[in-house]
């Protein structure tokens, strides 16, 4: 399969500072690419770039084929565009901000109508249509921006952060929208510092800190690479969680690790289900009954904390890479 | 579509776009009026009296001179709309389009144009009423009006290039303004030049305002009998033109320029 979205060797400065230092991407046609990082990392400048809105200092991109560099025009007929903040204009309403975009990608006056009556229409947004956006709530002008992105029914769409901000039930319908545009056949590049939906969403991640790509795989690679699973037990008090250690160390025949405060013994597992059903028996026979038990899998969360160093806690003010 | 077509289309769309702000926001539109109504009553009433021009009544030759300095005041707004659209990703979100390059800054010059002709209107009103006449004639009252206003969309551009040099509208509301006054000042404006000491005389009279101001002045009938001496004093109206050529020549390139690589944050 062809890549819709290909990055070589980008490098950009600001200054002193090296906002990209050689990041590769390639995205195949139709699938998502999740682009993760910290504050700071380099996302939003990668974007820029892909967009044509920043040239880099080196390197080359190409989308469907068509050189970033060398005809950005054609380029822009086609992606679709949607930024870390809602650009929608606050004194339009939202059909005529719409109606605007279509018709600044040219399309003819009926036609760039009623493209924006059925993205208002898929987007909930037609009791609102002819309010001004002033009057709109953060969720409401996230999907008219991500409206906008889509007025042509873009191959190749480019969101920077589209649910930074977002009510979790808002965002669990941004995410629908978005997965139905990647069923219809588009590439999507999407960054986020969410690491639930970059495995919602996302075929591929590609984890970059300090302007280098740190990680690369699908999901479920990165979540292995970090680590494999753990028997997880919580006890009522401390002297259960000391019995409890020596059992689990037993019986997972690895040093289990004891959190004195919470009554929380972990131990690496390799036969999860077998181990579980081992320690219930023990726990069973020495007459101690768990708060809470179970096997838990390595989350986004933990690659990313091991990867960067840092949680991906999302943080409105920080400076945005 | 070819270039030109394509920048005029979008250019229109922009500034409609604009102009939809204006209708939402009538304040604005008040706002920007009451300002030159209260110039020319002040100068006329407070200043009037005091300021003896020869050959004219102060009011008919203050008049022109408001006229210029609310125009080039009033192209000061580009420079806060475009930092407003930079500041809220509008000017990323255009860029992102496959739209004319030029088409942004045509279209907030040609809506601010608009804006500035609804203040001319305004003003020639207020004008009338206390007791300013254009003298000469249909054509060369228009004649004035229209290297009144093309002015005023040369001082757009210079405006524009603020604006998208500074990225905050804050800054753009101080920067877009705080150097017009010694340029409608330091002019044939409100004063006579012949007055000014020489080495100020000379700036005042070559400066575009006065050129401007005298061609209204002569076009509408409104001029006293004190002209500045040389070229300034014999051809205002070719200077105007050509003053608001030269403007246009350097600034249009310039703002698109830096348009293209405007970076919002």
């Amino acid at each position: 399969m062809a890549d819709a979205i290909r990055a070589e060797g980008l490098v950009k400065h600001y200054g002193e500072v090296k906002a990209l230092d050689g990041i590769d991407l390639s995205v195949p046609e139709g699938t998502v690419l999740g682009l993760l990082g910290p504050n700071g990392a380099g996302k939003t400048t990668c974007v820029r770039i892909l967009t044509t809105l920043l040239r880099p200092d080196r390197g080359s991109a190409h989308i469907n084929g068509i050189d970033v560099l060398a005809h950005p025009d054609r380029v822009r007929r086609t992606i679709g565009v949607s930024g870390q903040y809602a650009a929608v204009d606050e004194y339009l309403t939202g059909m005529e901000n719409l109606e605007m975009i279509g018709r600044l990608y040219h399309l003819g006056r009926k036609q760039a109508r009623a493209r924006a009556d059925e993205l208002l229409d898929r987007f909930n947004l037609s009791d609102a249509a002819n309010r001004p956006v002033k009057t709109y709530s953060g969720g409401m002008r996230r999907r008219l921006d991500l409206a906008g992105a889509l007025v042509i029914s873009p191959p190749v769409i480019v969101l920077d952060e589209p649910t930074t901000g977002l009510d979790p039930r808002s965002r669990l319908g941004m995410w629908d929208v978005i997965s139905e545009r990647v069923r219809a056949g588009a590439t999507l590049l999407l960054t986020t510092q969410y690491l639930e939906e970059a495995d919602q969403l996302c075929d591929d991640i590609v984890v970059i800190d300090h302007g280098r790509s740190i990680a690369h795989g699908t999901p479920e690679d990165l979540k292995r690479e970090v680590g494999g699973e753990r028997l997880e037990v919580v006890l009522g008090n401390r002297a259960e969680a000391q019995i409890a250690q020596e059992i689990m160390t037993k019986v997972c025949s690895e040093e289990a690790t004891i959190d004195d405060e919470a009554h929380r013994v972990v131990a690496p597992v390799t036969r999860g289900s077998w181990a579980l059903l081992e320690a219930v028996r023990e726990f069973d026979s020495a007459g101690i009954v768990p708060v809470d038990i179970g096997i838990h899998r390595a989350s986004l969360d933990d690659v990313f904390m091991k990867l960067t160093g840092t949680a991906a806690t999302p943080s409105e003010d920080a400076v945005k890479s | 579509m070819s270039a030109v077509d394509m920048a005029l289309h979008d250019g229109w769309v922009v500034a409609k776009r604009n102009l939809i702000k204006v209708k939402r926001i009538p304040d604005l539109l008040i706002f920007s009026t009451i300002q030159p109504i209260m110039f020319v009553l002040l100068f006329a009433y407070v200043f009037g009296s005091a300021i003896p021009v020869p050959g004219v009544n102060y009011k008919e030759f203050l008049m022109p001179g408001i006229f210029v300095q609310t125009v080039a005041f009033g192209a000061s707004i580009t420079a806060v709309g475009l930092a407003d659209d930079l500041q809220k990703g509008m000017v990323d979100r255009f860029r992102s389009l496959p739209m004319s390059r030029g088409a942004v800054l045509i279209g907030r010059t040609t809506s601010d144009l608009l804006n500035n002709v609804l203040v001319v209107i305004i003003m020639s009103i207020t004008g009338l009423i206390v007791g300013w006449r254009i003298h000469t004639g249909f054509w060369k009252g228009l004649a004035g009006y229209l290297i009144l206003l093309a002015f005023a969309y040369a001082m757009s551009w210079i405006s524009a290039l603020i604006g998208l040099s500074v990225k905050s509208v804050e800054v753009a509301q101080s920067a877009g303004f705080i150097w017009l006054f010694p340029l409608t000042f330091l002019s044939n404006a409100f004063v006579p030049t012949n007055n000014m000491p020489p080495v100020l005389q000379k700036i005042a009279d070559w400066n575009p305002i006065s050129s401007v101001v005298l061609s209204l002045r002569d076009l509408w009938g409104n001029a006293g009998l004190t002209r500045p001496p040389g070229i300034p004093g014999d051809y205002p109206i070719p200077l105007a033109i050509g003053w608001t050529v030269l403007i246009l020549i350097i600034f249009v390139p310039l703002s698109i320029a830096k348009y293209r690589q405007a970076a919002a944050r």
